[in-house]
This record gives C-alpha cells, sequence and structure tokens, in this order.
C-alpha cells in the first residue's frame, strides 16, 4: 500500500480527520503532519477566550497518523490481508508545549510491537521550531470489524 | 515445574492487568482471564507477551485463542516448554 492509498482506508471526515499529509510508512513506523485550523469548532470552548488544541486532540492526531495509518498499512500490506480497523485500547502520553491554533504539527510513530491484532507504537508530536510537544505510547487493536 | 509453581510465575504477570483484584486473590486453575479477572482483549496480548518473556517460550496465534483462563494458560506453558 502506498501513502495515498492509506489516506483513502482512513474512517475519518471533517471535523475529525487530523492527518493531511502522510511523509512516510514502512513496516516500522509512520510520519505525517497536521495543520489545525484556527477555525476548528473546539477552539471556542478550550478555553473561553485562551484558545488551545486540547490534549485528547494532540492525542486523537497521533493515534490517526502513527496507530490507524500503520495499522492499515500493516493489515493492507500483508499477503492476501484487508485493510484492518484499529480500535484505540490504551494511551500513555506527556504533554510538554501547547499547540495553538494554526499550527502546523509533524508526528513521528515507531512500531514497538505487531503481534496478536495489537498494535503497540511510541509516538512524538513536534511543532514547526522542532520541539518535542507530546509523546507517549498509543496501542490499539487491529480488526476487520469497525466496533468490534 | 509443578502447576503450584506455574500458577505463582503466572499470578503477578496476570495481578499487573486484572481489573478485578479480589479476584486475583483467590486465582486458581478454573479463573477465566476475561469474565473474572476482567481483562480485556488488549491486555489480554500483554499477558502473553509477558508469559513468553517470563518462561521463554514463544506462544502462537492458535495458542493464545485458547489461552483464556488459568488452566489453558497453564497446559500451554507446560506444552512449550516441553518442546523448547
Amino acid at each position: 500500500m502506498n501513502k495515498e492509498e492509506i489516506l483513502t482506508h482512513l474512517p475519518y471526515s471533517k471535523p475529525f480527520l487530523f492527518v493531511d499529509e502522510l511523509l512516510h510508512i514502512d513496516e516500522n513506523g509512520s510520519s505525517g503532519t497536521f495543520t489545525f485550523d484556527k477555525d476548528l469548532d473546539f477552539y471556542k470552548g478550550h478555553f473561553k477566550d485562551h484558545p488551545v488544541t486540547p490534549g485528547v486532540i494532540l492525542t486523537e492526531t497521533m493515534a490517526q497518523i502513527g496507530l490507524v495509518c500503520l495499522g492499515i498499512y500493516l493489515t493492507g500490506s500483508a499477503e492476501g490481508g484487508v485493510p484492518g480497523h484499529v480500535m484505540l485500547t490504551s494511551t500513555a502520553i506527556d504533554f510538554m508545549k501547547p499547540v495553538f491554533p494554526g499550527e502546523k504539527v509533524k508526528v513521528i510513530a515507531e512500531k514497538v510491537y505487531f503481534r496478536f491484532k495489537k498494535l503497540n507504537c511510541t509516538v512524538q508530536m513536534i511543532n514547526e521550531q522542532h520541539e518535542v510537544v507530546c509523546k507517549g505510547t498509543i496501542s490499539g487493536m487491529v480488526t476487520n470489524k469497525m466496533n468490534a | 515445574m509443578d502447576r503450584a509453581e506455574l500458577i505463582a510465575r503466572l499470578t503477578p504477570i496476570i495481578a499487573t492487568y486484572a481489573q478485578d483484584k479480589d479476584a486475583v486473590a483467590s486465582i486458581n486453575e478454573t479463573t477465566d482471564f476475561i469474565k473474572d479477572l476482567k481483562i480485556n482483549s488488549a491486555n489480554l496480548v500483554d499477558v502473553i507477551l509477558d508469559v513468553e518473556e517470563e518462561f521463554d517460550i514463544e506462544i502462537d496465534n492458535l495458542s493464545m485463542e485458547r489461552m483464556l483462563n488459568v488452566n489453558a494458560a497453564i497446559e500451554i506453558i507446560e506444552d512449550k516448554l516441553k518442546t523448547k
């Protein structure tokens, strides 16, 4: 599977698609970018008059670029495989810097293991100043069905 | 290695992921990982990866699918230790 094919298999659309571009993907990991549009709805309430990207959204962005794209690639590239669905099962993330409306971030994910349908990755997000914004581990089950 | 010793080595691994701590305290061969210990499918994978490391064995997909309670886990570990 190439990068463009993976993007077409992502099960998200606006306003919950947090992948603009995949920069690289192989069996060991993935990287990609996303720019947080300043008009995204959650900025109206997080926080009142002081928009900052919520940590859960940063986590989701790392999960989509890292875990989900990699899970689709690993299942879709397997012999006779079909691109799977990735169900998030756990996250452990540390947050270092805020991400403000309009910022472009890069996510780098590395596979720790993919066994018995469970994919575990280390992920980190980097801002345009090359600072690490947040990092940690994310894992999920790669299945053939949504919500199973 | 007898069954009691296997359970003793298995218990700390299981305790890490079990949601029901009372069920861990009364663990026995009939204890079910999902129903009794409330371990989810993702953490069941971690139990199995930790078992591989603890006993220096490799667990295949078919064995993994059977490994749903303490008794099945012991049988699989004994089997893999024999063929090591």
